[in-house]
């Protein structure tokens, strides 16, 4: 079972939930930009929430199945097709032995996911199937890679999730961190201050600029190298500030402001070159009932997955649905 | 910078918490050798410990860090455990973890392989002859591995590499690139951009993620870069190790 690359953009890679256990060697955790996005795919084939998924950047891209696939897509906003028929996004659909699929370029977010059922088999490699680019771990994908898939579970095509809303910036929320002491007389202009997702970024972290003076750590301190965790907001040399992601290095010597809350992550790798995006302090007590809530939400996914409903005025085929055997009932959208 | 402090710096250690999921334990502010051993030695005390709910733990050049999972382990519990943990003996006299190694990996100094040789020794106020007899004859102990995979940082080297880093960035070093500043060596394990100066090429692999060892150099281990003549480099890169050796130390 396996799909083929026809076409693909730049930085086309698997990704599953990374490789923990290694940072006392020097290598972070990588894995998916959103990991939100891989849950989601995952409910809507039915795989474990670990399953790798290919992670599409802005582009999209066109594959071939060489077997017959079940497929969702999920995260940024990328129109799909099947052979030139339209699919929705955060729907599971069949992809037919020697159908093509094309995904176009982002509309709104930045990563995509591709899930195929059974979830995408290339070798592990320390533990994990996620590339990571930085660390010369894997590679990016090109036309003409065939990627293994596993056993599909069982499940069904047409099936839908609601997506979290997170492709448009916002309010992100941090915590105040190690390093934030030496930024005190700054914070409130910070949370004040509305930044822009800049051109700089990728899947080690993203730059935001805004107008006005760059920040800066008091005291001409001389702060040693010291851990680095996603979602750190290291202040550069020139005062701006670069949210660091997943394939972020395990050290840095830049001074760090505050810290991401871990579910506003995808948020934040979501957010498109021009996005605007606001950072608002909250309590470690605040930061860690949103973190239990992300738990919650993740775990009840699966449960959330219900059959699309469509009006038989879109189904090309609808003579070759057995209506009377009440598969379809006009309450799709109720089920669990 | 090194300071060859013998007794605990005021005010540490300290508990500082690393986002939502990390606590960072620091020994001092800045490099020393005893708040060096201290993080190592608290570290393999941590792991020691299996605490339930700790997800890893790495050490920087003088920090422990813990990632764990709050919703499992809460900060306050972690933190008292970890606050348990500091009192229960003088971390700053603690000895250097088991298994060590000492490792002896030739290095060509200068030539096109590493073109900042002459600019470094300068800076440290040394011939270039008189750089390549100091380098290449110390022996220096990996004080942290981090920034990249298996990558090492190596101290302490003498007085007179307390240079700075350049203030541009050099585009591109390859892998195997010896280069110092501040009293330390960092040997990459990919190439990079570096603030560092390139005073000496190994063909020593670091990373090596098809192996059942990947990361080949441990905190603690020790490391010789003896100077080899150029004309050895082809020899060393045909070699697995690049010509490393290295044998059991305690």
């Amino acid at each position: 079972m396996s799909l083929t690359v026809l076409a693909c953009g730049p930085g086309t890679t698997v990704q599953d939930m990374g490789r923990p256990g290694a940072l006392e060697f020097g290598l972070s955790r990588g894995g998916a930009a959103d990991r939100l996005a891989l849950a989601e795919g995952a409910a809507l084939v039915g795989n474990p929430p670990d399953c790798a998924a290919l992670e599409l950047v802005l582009a999209g891209g066109r594959f071939r199945a060489e077997t017959d696939l079940r497929l969702a897509l999920t995260g940024a906003s990328m129109p799909l097709s099947v052979d030139g028929a339209a699919v929705p996004a955060y729907t599971s659909f069949a992809l037919r032995k020697g159908a093509v699929l094309d995904i176009g370029a982002a509309r709104a977010g930045v990563y995509g996911y591709l899930h195929v059922a059974g979830g995408i088999v290339t070798p592990e490699r320390l533990g994990s199937r996620s590339a990571h680019l930085p660390a010369g771990l894997g590679k990016a994908l090109a036309a003409g890679d065939t990627l293994p898939t596993g056993p599909a579970p069982n499940g069904d095509t047409d099936l839908t999730l609601t997506p979290e809303p997170r492709l448009s910036g916002g309010e992100i929320r941090v915590v105040e961190s190690a390093q934030s002491r030496h930024f005190a007389d700054q914070l409130d202009r910070f949370q004040a201050t509305e930044f822009t997702r800049d051109a700089h970024g990728n899947r080690m972290g993203v730059r935001m600029a805004s107008d006005g003076p760059g920040f800066a750590a008091q005291g001409g301190l001389r702060i040693l190298s010291e851990i680095v965790v996603p979602g750190d907001i290291q202040i550069t040399g020139d005062g701006t500030p670069f949210v660091l992601l997943a394939d972020c290095q395990t050290t840095g010597g830049y001074p760090r402001l505050a810290t991401v809350i871990p579910c506003d992550l995808p948020r934040i790798a979501q957010a498109a070159p021009g996005t605007k995006l606001r950072f608002r302090v909250v309590t470690l007590d605040d930061a860690l009932q949103a973190e239990a809530a992300f738990a919650r939400h993740l775990k009840a996914l699966p449960g959330q997955v219900a059959p699309r409903f469509r009006h038989p005025a879109d189904i090309p085929d609808l003579l070759g649905y057995h209506l009377i055997s009440g598969v379809i009932t006009g309450h799709e959208e109720e089920h669990e | 910078m090194i300071a060859d402090v013998t007794e605990k710096p005021t005010g540490f250690p300290t508990l500082r918490r690393m986002g939502v999921a990390g606590v960072l334990v620091s020994f001092g502010d800045h490099l020393s050798e005893p708040a060096n051993r201290a993080a190592l030695a608290f570290r393999a005390a941590i792991e020691a410990e299996g605490w339930d709910g700790v997800e890893e733990t790495s050490t920087s050049l003088v920090s422990a860090f813990v990632r764990f999972d709050p919703l499992h382990l809460p900060h306050a519990t972690l933190e008292s455990r970890l606050s348990d943990l500091l009192t229960s003996q003088d971390w700053y006299a603690a000895p250097l973890p088991e298994g060590r190694r000492l490792f002896r990996v030739p290095t060509v100094y200068g030539t096109d392989l590493a073109p900042q040789l002459a600019e470094a020794a300068a800076e440290a106020g040394l011939s270039v002859q008189d750089a390549i007899a100091s380098l290449s004859t110390v022996r220096v102990r990996v004080q942290t591995i981090g920034f990249a995979p298996g990558q090492p940082y190596l101290g302490p080297l003498p007085e007179a590499w307390d240079i700075p880093r350049q203030t541009a960035l050099t585009p591109r070093v390859p892998e195997g690139a010896l280069v110092v500043a501040i009293r330390q060596f960092v040997l990459f394990s990919v190439s990079t951009p570096t603030g560092w100066r390139h005073v000496g090429q190994t063909a020593f692999r670091l990373f090596r993620p098809e192996s059942d060892t990947p990361f080949l150099l441990r905190p603690g281990d020790e490391v010789i870069f003896p100077q080899v003549a150029p004309e050895e480099f082809q020899n060393m890169r045909n070699d697995a190790d690049g010509g490393a050796t290295w044998e059991a130390i305690g």
